[in-house]
């Protein structure tokens, strides 16, 4: 389910780490509790982001929530797909629905976050 | 799950647009154990009830049940209910949650009619069964005529061999039936509802569903359009209030503010740009600050983000500009008509 090669906040964001370029998604813990996902709000490329900052936002139809980007850089890449089709967030959050892909400035932060082992202790705790 | 005033309560089942369309389609079920129950009896049960709620009592017949207000003596909400006439010296009240023992306690001290006021929430458990298919549905686990119950009437009967209260009514703009059983026969009743309904479609439906649908209706939500800084004037709720019944608890604030006229009133609103105004925002008219969205949501019936929200008396009408302040901007937005949804008889 939670793909070990990434790594996890507690804010249900993950990033998938690759030399310098992150991909940085929400967990499918995170679709599940927003439900049907009817707005994705993203920065436009070159925007820089900071770990713990806001990224952008994530709407269902009962509530907005905040996403914080899990590592810092400047973003090169913004899903298109959500733009017109917000529900596949729901349908493959691990995915094709990632949201941004960031040039990392400080790569050593990710070392920071949860494995997906944790992860999932962290999300069976919270329950 | 979520916290609800100490229940906890499912947001969603399989989803809440699912959910929706099912109700509005077919039919739902929903738990809503929730709801708070309070009794009336004796001779001097009418009296007490008239003396404390805003709608006439007196106009209600054996087995007939009304939506009306229970009000502070300013003249704002202490709560939304249902008022159900189980006999001349019986009143039923449905009542919200959060509100129970607040209402329980209001009620007692206005009882200066003796009557016996019985805070009786934990023996009820309430399933509500709602939308087109509604009825087919129960009818299979009831020998009551469900379509001999006109709207807003109920009866005494039994669903699946447990004594039970059927009632007529809903929350949802829908055709359907709320029923009161005992507690311990809840959780199989609810069972053998998604069992009957299960070639209708049926869905267990959760609060979020119940939130979007009651609001396409325009039914109020207590601490959302109505709390005890609001009146039914203000909450176009004013149906509910008959004034010339004789006293009641607020009939002077209300006689006043009908005399000056109120200066706010709830109104429908549909989003223009892109966002959602939701609960708590600002409303903006020609860019100042001029009311509050109360509640609002994308409506899975519509395909548009609709909402309720207070302006000024003079903008409270269809077909007026506003913006609604999201996230520090401000988006397009007009009143409209409501109810949003209303359904084909």
């Amino acid at each position: 389910m939670y793909p070990e090669n990434f790594r996890y906040t507690k804010e249900h964001e993950w990033v998938l780490v690759e030399g310098y370029t992150g991909t940085i998604g929400i967990t499918d813990h995170a679709q599940e509790e927003l439900g049907d996902i009817v707005y994705v709000d993203l920065p436009k490329p070159g925007a820089h982001v900071d770990q713990g900052k806001s990224l952008g936002s994530v709407e269902s139809v009962k509530a907005v929530s905040d996403v914080y980007s899990p590592v810092s850089g400047e973003v090169t890449e913004v899903n298109q797909l959500l733009a017109d089709s917000p529900e596949k967030l729901n349908q493959d959050p691990h995915g094709a629905a990632w949201l941004v892909k960031i040039r990392l400035s400080a790569p050593a932060e990710a070392a920071n976050l949860m494995t997906a082992a944790d992860y999932q202790s962290y999300i069976g705790a919270e329950k | 799950m979520v916290d609800f005033g100490g229940w906890d309560m499912p947001v969603q089942y399989s989803g809440i647009i699912e959910e929706h369309n099912a109700v509005r389609r077919a039919v739902g079920v929903f738990d809503v154990s929730h709801m708070g129950e309070i009794e009336i009896r004796g001779p001097q049960a009418a009296a007490l009830a008239d003396f404390v709620t805003t709608n006439n009592v007196a106009k209600l017949k054996m087995g007939q049940a009304h939506y009306s207000g229970l009000l502070y003596e300013h003249g704002g909400f202490v709560d939304d209910i249902l008022v159900h006439k189980v006999a001349e010296d019986h009143f039923f009240l449905c009542v919200n949650a959060s509100n129970q023992d607040k209402d329980f306690e209001h009620i007692r001290a206005h009882n200066r009619f003796d009557a016996e006021v019985e805070n009786a929430g934990p023996r009820y458990a309430q399933l509500a069964i709602q939308g087109p298919r509604a009825q087919a549905t129960l009818q299979k686990l009831t020998p009551v005529d469900l379509g001999a119950i006109r709207y807003y009437w109920f009866t005494d009967g039994e669903v699946a061999g447990t004594p039970a209260c059927i009632a007529h009514t809903g929350y949802t703009g829908e055709a359907g039936f709320e029923i009161y059983v005992p507690p311990g026969e809840a959780e199989r009743i609810w069972r053998l509802v998604l069992e009957a309904g299960a070639g209708f479609g049926i869905r267990p439906c959760g609060l979020g569903a119940r939130n979007t649908l009651r609001l396409e209706a325009k039914m109020a939500l207590y601490g959302h359009e109505i709390d005890a800084s609001i009146s039914p004037f203000e909450a176009d709720l004013g149906w509910i209030v008959k004034l010339d019944k004789g006293e009641f608890v607020g009939r002077d604030a209300l006689v006043r503010q009908k005399e000056s006229g109120v200066t706010r009133k709830l109104v429908g609103f549909e989003m223009r740009g892109r966002g959602i105004g939701r609960d708590g925002y600002e409303v903006y008219l020609g860019g100042t600050p001029a009311g509050w969205v109360t509640s609002g949501s994308p409506s899975p019936t519509l395909c548009k983000n609709i909402g309720l929200c207070y302006l000024p008396i003079e903008h409270a009408l269809a077909g007026e500009a506003i913006q609604i302040m999201i996230r520090n901007q401000p988006v397009d937005a007009v009143t409209v008509e409501t109810p949003f949804y209303k359904r084909a008889k």
